[in-house]
């Protein structure tokens, strides 16, 4: 009986298959600002927050494109946009061939199953009014995929997956520790077997050793499943862990992007390598040892963000053309490996138009 | 030997709730001198920053209950009445926490708040008090000081406003500095100017600091010694050095692993810790990492004593020999570059 109900239901239509290596995706200049309104009744718009502020890269079928930068420079509303929770400002998202920059929340439903994003905070991203059966189960639901019994087992079949057992399937979200309760966000976002999974800070909220499975899980799930990964993460060392290539952003652009073994050991934006010296190690001998580079300062507004180059206040090579003109992201080195940037740094040590630059009294 | 300027000896907190009584420290001991560094490393509910609380007495809870002793330069701060703690806190050992936002009053200006806490502990007229409050915030390098006195905690940014909480720890000249993971929610580049700032306070003033955080890379930065701890208790307490070059417990192993980090090659997989640390209500009988430990063996059914295993002042808590853990360790920490050994 439940074989004629399944065969009355939609089959979930597959969409174009991209061979692994090819474009999934692709965003070009994309824009988001955010209005300020001011005023009781005409809610006058007084300003912009810069937020991503043309923002173009390609994202290959089975890589993983690691996105850091610091809290509002603008990587996870790139990344919401590329989801397209938020509407672009201008610029398009092509994924799997198709502009979908314009979708309607009705055309953008067969892309959804095709895309999902396992958010940071996995306390508040989980209804904790529902069973973790129904959570995981929703998307399903909604797209229709399969009779209940199907839906079921392929619940189970999740749980498991992400390393929770099957007679969980009945327990609240509070019933489940941080690490735990990522794993059911990760079992909802592959619910529908996606292409594309964007990770937005998804082991943030972990403790260290907790940190460490969820990064296996998502590395494991990856090489089973043939995965490609939007990951987004503050915590440089995880992103160069997970990682093929790796963009840096910087107040709402991209300043840098490379290979990830090419843009630790040879980074060629003088914010990268600041970035990179200081992050802590773990080894005493090393951490005294190595030179630290200490930004002075804090990120500045992304209202309105600096002329010319937006790094140039903080950057200790920035002469008048940084003030200037506004660099662009051009080809440094070696293959795939761009940055953008006046005087970009050589063997990751002195920029390459050291005779030009004056060093600010700050050092 | 130096006589500590403080020193916890065997501190117990039990917290009772309606589902039973929660072990947060579980029979803790440290020290610290003079001018040291202390770091505290552990994960959420190991009890690292209960205990700094207790020692402060911050821990109002009706329900908790308190056991040992934390002496300050000889005086119990168990024993001792509120008032008088009042005038130890701030002067003598004085706190700052991960949420800048959350300690300042968000009402009061910034400078009003630091003046405060001097005209607290001192007799000094308000006008002196308001120099004084401009020049810790130059010290800490907040920038137009004499201006941003009169601004509200929200006009600052985050760094901006960890610094202002360090301009009020340190107002007073304390000798201890106890920084309650002072970085965990800033950016990187930020975390860098104010770990700076507080090796720059360290120095000048000589200040003694117990810094608790989760990150070992901070601690490799900072402590001179470091105390792991999991549970409630303490595993494994050492020099920097011994930390970091001879670790001694499975524990600590296990976090060593646990970190994707910069200064090695990219393993495959990080050696992850199995499952999760034990309910601070249902503890095991005997190693409360056992559950997780690859190396458990059946004397592990019992609790193993903190000791000074190897003579040196490096104690941990753990069975295994020291052949064992010396053939163990290295294969826990980075199994992948131990077995492309030859």
């Amino acid at each position: 009986m439940t074989d004629n109900l399944a065969a009355d239901l939609p089959v979930l239509e597959e969409g174009p298959e991209i061979a692994a290596g090819e474009v999934l995706l692709r965003a070009e200049h994309v824009i988001k600002y955010f209005p300020i309104r001011s005023g009781v009744l005409l809610q006058r718009e007084v300003g912009r927050v810069h937020a991503v502020d043309d923002v173009s890269f390609e994202l290959r079928a089975g890589e993983t494109l690691g996105l850091v930068g610091e809290s509002g420079c603008g990587k996870s509303t790139l990344a919401r946009c590329i989801a397209r929770i938020y509407d672009l400002t201008s610029g398009s998202i092509v994924f799997e061939g198709k502009d979908i920059s314009g979708y309607s929340r009705r055309q953008l439903r067969p892309v959804r199953r095709e895309l999902q994003v396992v958010f940071q905070d996995p306390y508040a991203s989980l209804n904790p009014r529902k069973r973790v059966g129904a959570i995981i189960s929703d998307p399903l639901r909604i797209h229709r995929a399969g009779n209940q019994d199907q839906i079921k087992k392929r619940v189970q079949e999740l749980l498991e997956l992400v390393g929770l057992s099957s007679e969980q399937i009945n327990r609240y979200p509070h019933e489940f520790s941080g690490g735990q309760r990522q794993r059911i966000g990760v079992a909802r976002a592959l619910a529908l077997k996606p292409k594309l999974v964007i990770a937005d800070e998804p082991v943030s909220a972990l403790d260290v050793s907790i940190r460490a499975q969820v990064i296996n899980l998502l590395d494991d799930l990856q090489d089973e499943l043939g995965l490609t990964y939007i990951f987004i993460a503050h915590d440089l060392g995880v992103v160069r862990h997970v990682s093929d290539r790796i963009a840096v952003m910087y107040l709402g652009k991209i300043v840098e992007i490379s290979p990830a073994e090419e843009l630790y050991e040879r980074p060629v934006h003088p914010y990268t390598e600041a970035l990179l010296s200081a992050v802590p190690v773990p080894d005493p001998d090393l951490s005294a040892a190595r030179k630290q580079i200490v930004l002075e300062g804090d990120v500045p507004s992304p209202i309105s963000p600096p002329s010319g180059c937006r790094f140039h206040p903080r950057c200790r090579y920035a002469t008048e053309i940084c003030r200037t003109e506004e660099p662009l992201l051009q080809l440094r080195g070696s293959v795939g490996h761009m940055a953008a940037c006046h005087h970009p740094l050589s063997n990751g040590a002195t920029p390459a138009a050291a005779e030009s630059v004056v060093p600010s009294p700050a050092d | 030997m130096a006589v500590p300027l403080l020193d916890i000896r065997d501190l117990k907190v039990t917290f009772r709730t309606d589902d039973g009584l929660v072990r947060a420290v579980d029979g803790v001991s440290a020290t610290l001198y003079e001018g040291e560094t202390l770091g505290i490393v552990g994960e959420s509910g190991s009890g690292k920053s209960v205990t700094m609380m207790s020692v402060m007495r911050l821990i109002t809870d009706p329900n908790a209950k308190f056991e040992g002793q934390v002496l300050y330069k000889g005086l119990d701060l168990m024993a001792l009445p509120q008032a008088e703690i009042r005038s130890i806190r701030g002067a003598g050992i004085s706190m700052i926490f991960q949420d800048p936002m959350t300690s300042l009053n968000p009402v009061y200006k910034v400078g009003w708040q630091i003046e405060e806490q001097i005209r607290e502990h001192e007799k000094i007229s308000k006008q002196a008090a308001r120099a004084r409050a401009i020049d810790l915030l130059t010290a800490v390098g907040i920038p137009n000081a004499r201006e941003r006195v009169d601004a509200y905690p929200h006009e600052f940014s985050g760094g901006m406003r960890q610094r202002v909480m360090i301009a009020m720890a340190v107002s007073c000249n304390p000798d201890v500095l106890i920084a309650d993971e002072p970085t965990t929610a800033l950016d990187v580049t930020i975390q860098a100017q104010i770990l700076n700032l507080i090796k720059k306070l360290r120095a000048d003033f000589g200040t003694a600091v117990v810094l608790i955080t989760h990150d070992m890379g901070v601690v490799a930065d900072m402590a001179d010694r470091i105390a792991v701890m999991y549970a409630g208790r303490i595993v494994e307490q050492g020099t920097q050095r011994d930390l970091f070059y001879d670790p001694q417990h499975p524990y600590t192993w296990g976090l060593l692993g646990s970190i994707a980090r910069l200064d090695r090659p990219r393993p495959r997989r990080l050696a992850a810790i199995p499952g999760l640390p034990p309910s601070l209500m249902r503890l095991p009988e005997g190693c409360a990492f056992g559950e997780r430990c690859a190396h458990r063996f059946e004397a592990c059914a019992q609790q193993p004593p903190l000791l000074d295993r190897l003579g040196n002042g490096h104690l941990d808590a753990c069975y295994l020999t020291e052949v064992q853990k010396h053939a163990r360790r290295d294969r826990t920490i980075h199994p992948e570059l131990v077995e492309e050994k030859p």
